[in-house]
């Protein structure tokens, strides 16, 4: 039924997203698909990786070790937002056609006040995305 | 495991930088959390100390104005006047500096890694170097300061062609109109924008190519090492907040008092601290609007609409006026630039205390103290351009945009007031009393279609504001939160508010003068930090050439 499945990952964070990461693997595992994990940066440097180049190393690795971990298909997908904290929405939304996605899964908190002057991105790219999206509730 | 293709965004493979090995890791020193439903990242002394210092310097403001008016009110023209040597002769090093590094094989190393490719377009790119940190300028001063220079301050001894009693000196004219305009220019060309050019090559350097994070501290890695993580550079950076921070609020107010007086001039829109507080949270409003909205989707934007709308005006102003003057005052005043630079720049020995220190010695301490606000906006919007094109970019180009800017407003002003003097507003609110906020719009009421221009020019005025206001907001951001361009959304906010929200209550408890002279100040010190960049840019661009080959 799918057959790529995309996975937004925060790496700086990556501890939060166990259970989305379960869930991505089991569904990948599930109809046989490819889970793609997709990561945002900007070009500076950040807490993950000093340049994008090292960036796409350290997300590609990741799929592996995830891809190890629970017998999956997966790879890495880096996209580069000059100004990620608003960026992030779009981008995600750009490598669902990139990748061809057909199911995005994504890690999301609980909704809260806030989330009603700006909306958290699993619940904006649920909003827009043509693929199917499966938000994981954080805990 | 299979990569995939990378998407139009996604730049070709960086090639090789010579990153610097440091066992920092950025936001290790940051506090994550929220405060109710807001997220916040910041980094922990940087944050906290700025903020609190901002507060602490308000309230002394309000609290002992006339102490405050009286301390800073003499520390500013103290420092211009006495330092003027040190101003000029640095501002000196940093064109030479940047000329010689043009020129030198390290032009040739690219920001970002040897494969690495713009993040944005030319136009893109340009609009935003000149929205951060010069248009506001340009609006105020473009009337103003050439019709000053060749009717009053006499740089370099050159006569005003304005006699006491208001008749025009005949044989003095030529000679004022040259220097009027190109007096002007050492102000707004090679200088301004090599100040800006040293901060933003040094940021850009150490962030794109050796992996440090982006804030000013990073510059500081070949001097201080592994020092820069502590209070050498928690003190750096938190200078660094505290000027842009109340740079921005003290240029919002004075702005806010400005758009007024214009409202008032053209439309009799009164002229009170209401429309002036109505004004600050209106540009305020924009700037947030432009912040949430990111840097592609807010901040490039309005950045590209506004160089639109000021091209326009340009051409206008140079069709309506007197076109073949204008263009021969611009030859000429380029051609008086070239041969007087050596002159006007001279530090020492200078008899035209009124101008070097009035002027160029304030100038130079005021575009300083800009600088890590500026300098660090353009090194992140500069990335994939080599050394070489980043400063042609950064220095000359930019420079004769505004030359040309200033000769066609300073030169259709110079020609009403000379051609004639009795019904020149311009005359009437710059020579016969100073009324330096009026001069754009009296230089447009001479130009038909003047209702129209001057409501062009508020317009232009007030969105110069914003876009301040909003690159000043992020890059305070990046800097509180030690260098991550990522931190959360409420953060920015905080930030454009709070500069918003310092400008109202300076602008209603007054302070806005005593404040504005100690950000002016903090230019001596912005001063040894940017000698102090030429020398890191000089041993990471040596480092980077060794590691490539």
């Amino acid at each position: 039924m799918y057959s790529k499945i995309m996975v937004p990952v925060d790496l700086a964070h990556a501890g939060r997203l166990d259970k989305a990461l379960q869930t991505a693997a089991d569904l990948a595992n599930h109809y046989n698909a490819e889970a793609v994990y997709v990561g945002v940066t900007a070009t500076t440097p950040s807490t993950v990786a000093h340049t994008p180049q090292e960036f796409k190393a350290k997300l590609n690795s990741f799929a592996a070790d995830e891809a190890g971990k629970h017998g999956h298909k997966a790879s890495g997908h880096m996209i580069i937002a000059n100004d990620p904290t608003i960026d992030v929405d779009n981008a995600l939304m750009r490598a669902v056609g990139e990748i061809g996605a057909d199911l995005v899964v994504m890690a999301s908190h609980v909704p809260n006040l806030a989330d009603y002057v700006w909306p958290s991105n699993g619940g904006q790219v649920a909003s827009h995305s043509k693929a199917s999206v499966f938000i994981v509730r954080a805990g | 495991m299979t990569d995939q293709t990378a998407g139009p965004e996604i730049p070709t493979p960086e090639g090789d930088v010579a990153l610097i090995e440091t066992d920092y890791k950025i936001g290790q020193d940051n506090v994550e959390g929220s405060v109710g439903p807001f997220g916040f990242d910041v980094h922990n002394p940087v944050f906290l100390v700025s903020g609190l210092a901002v507060v602490a310097f308000v309230i002394y403001a309000l609290a002992l104005p006339e102490q405050a008016n009286a301390v800073f009110g003499w520390l500013r023209p103290f420092l211009t006047s006495t330092f003027d040597w040190f101003f000029l002769g640095a501002a000196n090093i940093f064109v030479i500096f940047c000329l010689l590094l043009i020129i030198s094989p390290w032009g040739s190393v690219r920001l970002g890694g040897k494969e690495a490719t713009p993040d944005y377009s030319y136009i893109g790119w340009f609009s935003m170097l000149f929205a951060a940190g010069m248009g506001i300028g340009l609006m105020f001063f473009g009337v103003l300061e050439p019709v000053y220079h060749m009717a009053i301050s006499q740089p370099l001894g050159v006569p005003s062609p304005i006699a006491a009693d208001g008749t025009i000196i005949q044989e003095n004219v030529e000679a004022a109109r040259a220097m009027g305009l190109a007096a002007t220019a050492y102000h707004w060309a090679l200088h301004p924008w090599a100040i800006y050019a040293v901060v933003a090559l040094a940021l850009a350097l150490f962030t794109f190519n050796k992996g440090l994070p982006l804030t000013i501290r990073s510059a500081f890695y070949p001097i201080f090492g592994d020092r820069v993580w502590g209070w050498t550079g928690h003190i750096i950076d938190i200078l660094a907040v505290f000027a842009t921070l109340f740079g921005l609020a003290t240029s919002l107010g004075f702005g806010a008092q400005q758009a007024n007086a214009g409202l008032e001039y053209i439309y009799g829109v009164p002229n009170n601290v209401t429309v002036q507080v109505i004004l600050i949270a209106a540009i305020t409003g924009v700037a947030l609007i432009s912040v949430l909205r990111g840097l592609d989707g807010g901040v490039k934007v309005l950045s590209e609409i506004n160089m639109g709308i000021a091209a326009l005006l340009l051409l206008f102003v140079l069709l309506a006026g007197p076109t073949v003057t204008i263009l021969s005052d611009f030859v000429s005043g380029i051609g008086t630039y070239a041969t007087e630079l050596l002159a006007l720049s001279n530090p020492v020995g200078r008899e035209d205390t009124g101008y070097s220190q009035g002027w160029t010695a304030f100038y130079w301490a005021w575009w300083i103290s800009w600088s890590p606000f500026v300098g660090m906006f353009i090194a992140r919007v500069s990335r994939g351009r080599t050394v070489r094109e980043f400063l042609i970019c950064v220095l000359l180009i930019p420079s004769l945009v505004c030359v040309l800017w200033m000769a066609v407003f300073g030169g259709v002003a110079i020609d009403q007031v000379l051609s004639d003097p009795v019904a020149s507003a311009v005359k009437a609110n710059v020579i016969d009393s100073y009324s330096p906020e009026l001069s754009l719009f009296a230089m447009l009421e001479g130009l038909p279609l003047a209702a129209i221009t001057s409501t062009i020019g508020i317009i232009l005025v007030i969105v110069f504001f914003v876009t301040s206001s909003d690159s000043g907001s992020l890059v305070i951001d990046t800097i509180s939160a030690g260098g991550k361009v990522n931190a959360p959304v409420p953060q920015r906010i905080f930030w454009c508010t709070f500069e918003g929200a310092v400008a109202i209550v300076l602008l209603v408890g007054g302070g806005l003068g005593a404040l504005q002279a100690m950000v002016i100040s903090t230019g001596l010190l912005f001063t040894i930090v940017l000698l102090l960049m030429c020398f890191a840019i000089f041993r990471g661009l040596v480092h980077e050439r060794k590691e490539a080959k």
